[in-house]
């Protein structure tokens, strides 16, 4: 449960930007392989906005497909798991381009 | 307030940080923020990793599920370096300081860190277990994280490398069931090897599937019982070590 964490991190992120004012919504990008759960994120996010300025906010999140690219043959793909071989060539050197982001993208305050 | 990351410690959230980057787009309601949520932990981990490498200390991460045997490892790996290095060790538990007993009594200087509800270690609290060492006279830290495969390979905390330690009384396939740990690792430890006849681990697969997820894994077969294979491991610990002497 390390989204505990990330959310508690987004919290005190939003709360700095929104500088005094209160927060009516927050927009996350989450990559599909970022290791986090996004039900439990938004779990997490009541508990951890309670209190704050983000107490109510609605929370969007926009999730990021997953894309990576072999080493070895420099093809692109869809990537469905961490680590798994290029589909191309069978080679396991894959980069992730896309889809392990973490990120506040931006907010909206009242 | 604490001078390195702003923390008031009698604070349980830490609300430090910076307030730049504050930026109006076309709807003056909304604000453009762009940031990394891992970043504040990114940043305090460098500040670590920027004292161990002023002090050139060799500062190692040892991540694992619980039951691997990370302790016993480190109990003994510190009752055979603890006479040819200056060492210590900072333990990570959810709670007791039943670990950090067990490092006291090989003499070597330890701190417990209790995450309470959380299931890793991060850069801050790191940073704080610091400030009990004396790093000019230290040349290992060795953070022994909480037992868990998951959460701590997003939490740097400004070592040098993880090191992930499985058992062979684990599933082989366990490299490809969390593959973000052991490709964030670079030294995997296949700890007791001495249970080997009596388990159906197929040492040669599981390290296959290990090398899926991370090629350049270094993959050293120990047992911190009888002692195989443990003089591999000190001789990479001594070799790593002498690259960051100063």
């Amino acid at each position: 449960m390390h989204e505990m964490s990330i959310t508690q991190g987004v919290v005190e992120i939003c709360e700095q930007h929104a500088a005094g004012q209160r927060v009516k919504s927050v927009l996350l990008e989450i990559g599909e392989l970022a290791g986090v759960l996004v039900e439990a994120i938004e779990f997490c996010f009541a508990a951890c906005s309670s209190g704050t300025l983000l107490e109510g906010a609605q929370l969007q999140i926009e999730v990021v497909p997953a894309r990576g690219r072999c080493q070895g043959c420099q093809a692109e793909f869809a990537v469905a798991a961490l680590y798994e071989p290029c589909p191309a060539c069978g080679g396991y050197q894959v980069e992730l381009m896309a889809g392990d982001e973490l990120r506040v993208k931006e907010l909206e305050v009242e | 307030m604490c001078i390195t990351c702003g923390c008031n410690p009698e604070d349980t959230h830490h609300h430090h940080g910076h307030h730049q980057h504050r930026e109006e787009v076309a709807n003056p309601r909304r604000i453009k923020v762009e940031e990394d949520i891992l970043a504040r932990n990114n940043l305090l981990a460098g500040a670590n990793r920027a004292l161990f490498e002023a002090h050139g200390v060799f500062a190692l991460n040892l991540v694992s599920s619980p039951g691997s045997g990370k302790t016993t490892l480190l109990e003994r790996t510190l009752r055979e370096l603890r006479d040819r290095f200056s060492i210590a060790v900072i333990e990570g538990d959810q709670q007791t300081d039943h670990d950090a007993q067990r490092i006291a009594a090989t003499g070597v200087p330890v701190r417990q860190i209790n995450t309470g509800a959380g299931c890793h270690l991060d850069a801050h609290m790191v940073g704080h277990a610091l400030e009990h060492f004396d790093l000019h006279r230290l040349e290992f830290l060795f953070v022994e994280n909480v037992g868990n495969l998951v959460c701590p390979a997003a939490f740097d905390l400004g070592e040098a490398y993880k090191v992930v330690v499985l058992s062979v009384t684990e599933g082989e396939d366990k490299p490809l069931k969390y593959p973000q740990m052991f490709h964030a690792a670079e030294v995997m430890l296949l700890n007791k090897v001495d249970l080997l006849p009596h388990l159906e681990f197929d040492v040669g697969r599981c390290i296959e599937l290990a090398r899926h997820v991370n090629p350049q894994l270094t993959i050293l077969e120990v047992s911190s019982k009888t002692g195989a294979g443990m003089t591999a491991w000190y001789d990479w610990l001594a070799a790593e070590a002498g690259k960051r002497k100063r």
